[in-house]
């Protein structure tokens, strides 16, 4: 059987094509599944990644760094092995990595979910031999409400603070996270505000074509701004900076698929968590493991010890393998600095991430 | 159970204190009784006898959930709470239960305990498959018996309050001492008047603030009764209606645990109610509360233990006299009272006062407190003369002046996850010393800690494992705290041959590296000589 990749210091190398995928330092040449700063790492010579993603690798990397990008189905040729993008319905721009060489297939998932997001293109399942799939969710209590649902919960929320008098602090990522919220939250209900964080990534996906409701830079807004009736979108990185202090009374959520669990909920102390993800739950892990018909699996990133002993017993191959990838993280930014990289910057592993 | 488990995740979303009274009081206002007075039993902690095996409850819900017995495991690791692991693994539910919360409590969890197992099967799915996700979380929670969720008895009785009007110091009483959650019950807590006729029903015990600031603010030492504080159980001894009770202050009756006690009881006047603490004590002072431990284990009390350890009431106040509560009284009239009663009690040394000790400066108690440890005591009980017998810990009548607790340096050894808010993080910890240069387990400590240095810790454990036994860690010897406990014992059943109580982590040591840490030597020199 032939191995398209291998894990070398940097994660997954494939030898044959001589590229390697989200690398976590500098290389010749780097295929990226998605912006999120755990995937992708400024310093290789040459980028490739899908088209719909390339502002926010742009966005990240700077106009210095050389991009090159190709359609979601499209393919290339690198010294063999064959290259082609597939939407990994994570956040704008995601995908899954299809390699091809002599018959031989492989798909790596990068982070992934099933669920329909107006932010992005859906997750396609792409049939292969071998599927390199994330497991950040990996164990079968976590399981997603449908996200209409979730934020049918969040305008409630919204608007019992309105009529409590108090501000509505949302975290979540400013990446991903946050344009889908902004895209599921009822608008009329009052103002919207983001933080710069958030409010510079939403700009790259209206330019991008997504429609989200209008936000206003928080910075922008004039000193006697009533807040009780807004919506403020923020990194959860500004829950302990003075930044927060401006909104006065308010009430905070939080945005997370951790927030399945009452004990991380309570930890964090913030008054309300709402279980929404960009991965994919257990369910979710499931039907995409078995809709690529691979008989070859590999688990990264999460509860992989737990992913791969239930696959094993599902009469997969299925092995675990070390990656520096964090899924979705739920503690804020730690001593990294300011703006939108802090908070999907490292900063240590998750709550119940750790290899088990 | 929808409006009871509405309250329970209302309860659970906050941890401001009027949003919790808040959302008790709109329960309260709008639950029927039967089902009022189940949620106040078990909001302040009561809990039914154990109903079933925790392991065949587990083996029901991992049936139903259909997952392999592992994965159960893995998913109990992530999230730290049984009850929950179980409400999260059940299938997606597709029901929502409307049927009141004393039909499940009466119907359906405590016939548990007499079914056979296959009843108590198929009730249980049963149950699952007719609630939310919510709801069996908190029915979990009821079965398990870990029905705990952030509120004190306090808050239960200020919400009670609002809903009823009387007053908290009244509704703290009827909330005392051994009542049925019936209606009636529930009725009567929310009535205007009652008569409170229940005649072994405790006061709420006045409970002492620590002194936290220098002793001298509190003004002029002639203000002040002083005592030694007493390392024992606080209880109260209650003679009315010609019976007697023996309350601990975790409202556990215990009267038949202390015969001696019972006795003293039984000579008491009629209508007396006496606070003090139940010690073990020989030759006019206190064993150590070890042996005190040895004796509370004991079903059985044969004569050899009770000779072994004895114990007395040290008695500190009198709350009730001639039928009459007298807590309103001030402390000089309580006192005096209170010393008539030991005087005139022919106990056989089992009912013994609390000394009030003279002290014309802070100064000199200052130097008398130095004799505490050998006392055995804790410190001084300051008391405000004048004062009447409050409802719980209030601040500025009653402090306690404690000694210094003993501190050691140690290294952390192991770790292990904790539960509750704490599940999935490394929060409980062992802690060794040196003996040469073996690190020998010495202590386990979990509190003391900011939640960000628990996250600290918690990162360290994770990047420094050696090796791993199910869930403890075993991690590399890098970290030193330093260890505060109250008091240090010979031990035949700790490694180390000493065993020590209350020991928590008083300071995370940054500044010391592990072979600064303390020796075993050096904490064999702190233990009583033999």
């Amino acid at each position: 059987m032939a191995t398209l990749l291998e894990r070398n210091p940097n994660g997954l190398y494939c030898a044959q094509g001589d590229f390697d995928i989200d690398p976590w330092s500098g290389v010749d040449r780097a295929i990226i599944t998605h912006a999120h700063s755990d995937h992708l790492y400024a310093g290789s010579k040459r980028y490739l990644t899908a088209r719909a993603g390339e502002p926010l690798v742009r966005a990240r990397l700077g106009s210095d760094a050389r991009i090159e990008s190709l359609e979601y189905g499209a393919s290339i040729q690198i010294n063999g092995v064959r290259i082609s993008f597939h939407p990994a319905g994570h956040i704008l721009g995601s995908a899954q990595v299809r390699l091809e060489r002599q018959g031989e297939i492989w798909v790596v998932s990068g982070d992934y979910k099933l669920v329909p997001d107006p932010t992005c293109a859906a997750f396609e399942p792409v049939n292969c031999h071998t599927f390199i799939t994330e497991s950040t969710f990996g164990l079968p209590i976590y399981r997603w409400l449908p996200a209409g649902t979730v934020m049918d919960e969040i305008n409630a929320w919204w608007r019992s603070n309105q009529q409590a008098g108090r501000a509505s602090v949302l975290f979540g990522y400013p990446l991903g996270k946050a344009q889908r919220l902004l895209a599921g939250v009822d608008s009329s209900i009052g103002p919207i505000y983001a933080h710069g964080a958030v409010e510079q990534m939403s700009r790259i996906y209206r330019a991008s074509g997504i429609p989200l409701p209008a936000a206003a830079f928080v910075r922008d807004a004039p000193a006697r701004t009533d807040w009780t009736q807004a919506l403020i979108l923020a990194p959860l990185m500004s829950k302990n900076s003075a930044w927060l202090r401006r909104f006065g009374r308010m009430s905070t959520g939080f945005a997370s698929g951790w927030m399945r669990i009452r004990g991380t909920r309570r930890r964090r102390s913030i008054d309300r968590g709402f279980v929404l993800s960009d991965h994919a739950d257990w369910p979710g892990l499931m039907a995409a493991i078995e809709a690529t018909s691979a008989e070859r699996v590999w688990v990264t990133h999460g509860y992989r010890a737990p992913m791969v002993r239930w696959l094993a017993e599902k009469g997969l191959e299925a092995q675990l393998i070390e990656t520096q990838y964090e899924g979705e993280r739920d503690e804020a930014g730690g001593a990294t600095g300011a703006g939108g990289e802090a908070e999907t910057g490292a900063d240590g592993e998750p709550n119940g991430t750790d290899e088990v | 159970m929808r409006a009871f488990a509405d309250l329970y995740a209302a309860l659970d979303e906050t941890t401001k204190t009027n949003e919790k009274i808040a959302a008790m009081s709109k329960y309260f206002s709008t639950a029927p009784p039967e089902d009022i007075a189940w949620a106040v039993h078990f909001l302040i902690g009561r809990r039914p006898k154990r109903l079933i095996e925790t392991r065949k409850l587990v083996g029901w819900a991992i049936e139903e959930a259909g997952i392999p017995n592992w994965l159960f495991g893995e998913s109990y690791q992530a999230v730290g709470d049984l009850a929950e692991t179980m409400a999260l693994l059940l299938p997606s539910a597709q029901a929502s239960s409307d049927l009141p919360l004393h039909y499940w409590v009466e119907e359906r969890l405590l016939p548990l305990r007499a079914w056979d197992d296959a009843a108590r099967r198929n009730s249980l799915i049963d149950a699952w498959r007719q609630m939310s996700e919510g709801q069996r979380f908190a029915w979990n929670k009821l079965i398990t018996g870990e029905f705990r969720v952030g509120v004190s008895q306090n808050l239960v009785v200020r919400a009670l309050a609002e809903v009823s009007g009387v007053s908290t110091a009244v509704l703290a009483h009827r909330l005392m001492g051994d009542w049925e959650p019936t209606a009636d019950f529930a009725t009567q807590i929310l009535a205007k008047e009652t008569a409170d006729a229940d005649v072994s029903r405790p006061y709420p015990f006045c409970l002492a603030y620590p002194l936290d600031g220098s002793v001298e603010e509190l003004g002029a030492v002639g203000e002040w009764q002083i005592e030694w504080k007493w390392d024992g159980i606080r209880s109260q001894l209650i003679r009315r209606g010609w019976r007697t009770f023996l309350w601990s202050h975790g409202e556990e009756l215990i009267t038949e645990r202390f015969p001696e006690l019972e006795a003293v009881g039984g000579l008491l006047p009629e209508g007396t109610l006496l606070d003090g603490e139940v010690l073990p004590w020989k030759d006019g002072a206190p064993l150590p509360f070890t042996q005190m431990q040895r004796r509370i284990g004991r079903k059985e009390l044969g004569g050899k233990i009770l000779a072994e350890v004895p114990v007395v009431l040290l008695a500190f106040d009198l709350l009730e006299w001639n039928g009459e509560d007298v807590r309103e009284r001030p402390l000089e009239w309580r006192r005096q009272k209170l010393e008539e009663i030991v005087a005139g009690t022919a106990s056989d040394g089992h009912l013994v006062l609390s000394p009030v000790l003279d002290g014309t400066s802070w100064e000199e108690l200052k130097s008398t407190r130095e004799q505490a440890r050998a006392r055995g005591v804790e410190g001084f009980m300051l008391k405000r003369r004048g004062s009447p017998y409050r409802v719980g810990r209030k601040r500025g009548d009653w402090w306690k002046w404690k000694i210094n607790p003993y501190s050691v340096d140690a290294v952390l050894m192991y770790a292990q996850p904790g539960s509750g808010r704490r599940a999935s993080l490394f929060t409980d910890y062992t802690f060794g010393v040196w003996n040469g240069d073996v690190l020998v387990p010495f202590a386990k400590a979990y509190s003391g800690l900011t939640d960000d240095e628990i996250r600290q810790v918690d990162a360290f454990v994770r990047n420094n494992t050696i090796e791993k036994f199910g869930p403890v860690r075993h991690v590399k010897p890098e970290l030193v705290f330093e260890l505060a406990f109250e008091a240090i014992q010979r031990s035949s059943r700790h490694r180390s041959g000493i065993a020590v109580r209350f020991p928590r982590m008083a300071r995370w040591r940054t500044d010391k590296k592990p072979e600064d840490a303390d020796s075993l030597d050096t904490i064999r020199a702190l233990l009583p000589k033999e």
